[in-house]
């Protein structure tokens, strides 16, 4: 598994993507889930970016690691903010009509919808996220 | 992204080109603050390949608008972009073609 820092900055995503994007190239991902893998990152280290550190500056480390034994993907995020489990947040309720709609919750629902499996925890002074996605071959 | 604008009368067509992200999403908002006399929207995504939850967001917010002054219709919309709207029941409020 290979690790980079990053300051804790939405102006950073472009670069966080760019970093998994290089782990993963190589690797047989189909188009639809190479963008499932992004709509998760972005919306993980936007979050980090967003709400970890409220007004000061902080890191995020991102780490990934392709499992070809196993044909996936793991990615992770840690920073030093304050605790907090974004998959206990409300998912977005998407049946209610455009009008009653938040704009709230819709980034977690996607991660998890878009990958595999996604956890949480809280250790060392750190929140720890861990997502994988099994890979989907290229046709 | 590129954000091109064509008015006919009452009808505003945009073309969306490139992503659709936190990044640009502030982009798009900005370009639809004033849609003052727009009565039928139509955002064209097929040059759109990226589309994450802060550009649901401004579709969102433009459907609740246009909803108030007319209609918005949503065309050419690539597979994975479907896929987003599946994912988070945005097939069930916008109207795609």
């Amino acid at each position: 598994m290979i690790e980079r820092n990053f300051p804790a900055r939405a102006d950073q995503l472009e670069a966080v993507q760019t970093f998994i994007t290089d782990q993963i190239k190589d690797s047989p991902f189909s188009k639809r889930t190479l963008f499932q893998i992004r709509v998760a990152v972005e919306e993980i280290f936007i979050n980090i970016a967003s709400y970890a550190y409220r007004s000061s500056e902080g890191e995020a480390v991102v780490r990934c690691g392709v499992e070809h034994d196993r044909l996936g993907i793991l990615i992770q995020f840690l920073d030093r903010g304050k605790p907090f489990n974004p998959l206990l947040k409300k998912d977005a309720d998407i049946t209610l009509p455009a009008q009653e709609r938040d704009i709230g919750g819709l980034g977690i629902l996607m991660v998890k919808k878009a990958m595999d499996n996604v956890e949480y925890r809280y250790e060392n002074g750190q929140n720890i996220l861990t997502m994988r996605k099994t890979i989907e071959r290229s046709e | 992204m590129t954000i091109v604008k064509k008015q006919e009368g009452a009808a505003l067509t945009i073309y969306l080109e490139g992503r659709l992200d936190t990044s640009t999403a502030p982009q798009l908002d900005a370009e639809v603050e004033n849609l003052d006399g727009v009565t039928k929207l139509v955002l064209d995504m097929k040059k759109l390949v990226y589309l994450s939850s802060a550009g649901l967001r401004s579709i969102l917010s433009l459907q609740k608008r246009m909803s108030r002054q007319g209609s918005m219709v949503v065309r050419n919309v690539c597979d994975v972009i479907m896929e987003v709207f599946e994912m988070t029941g945005f097939t069930d409020i916008l109207t795609i073609e």
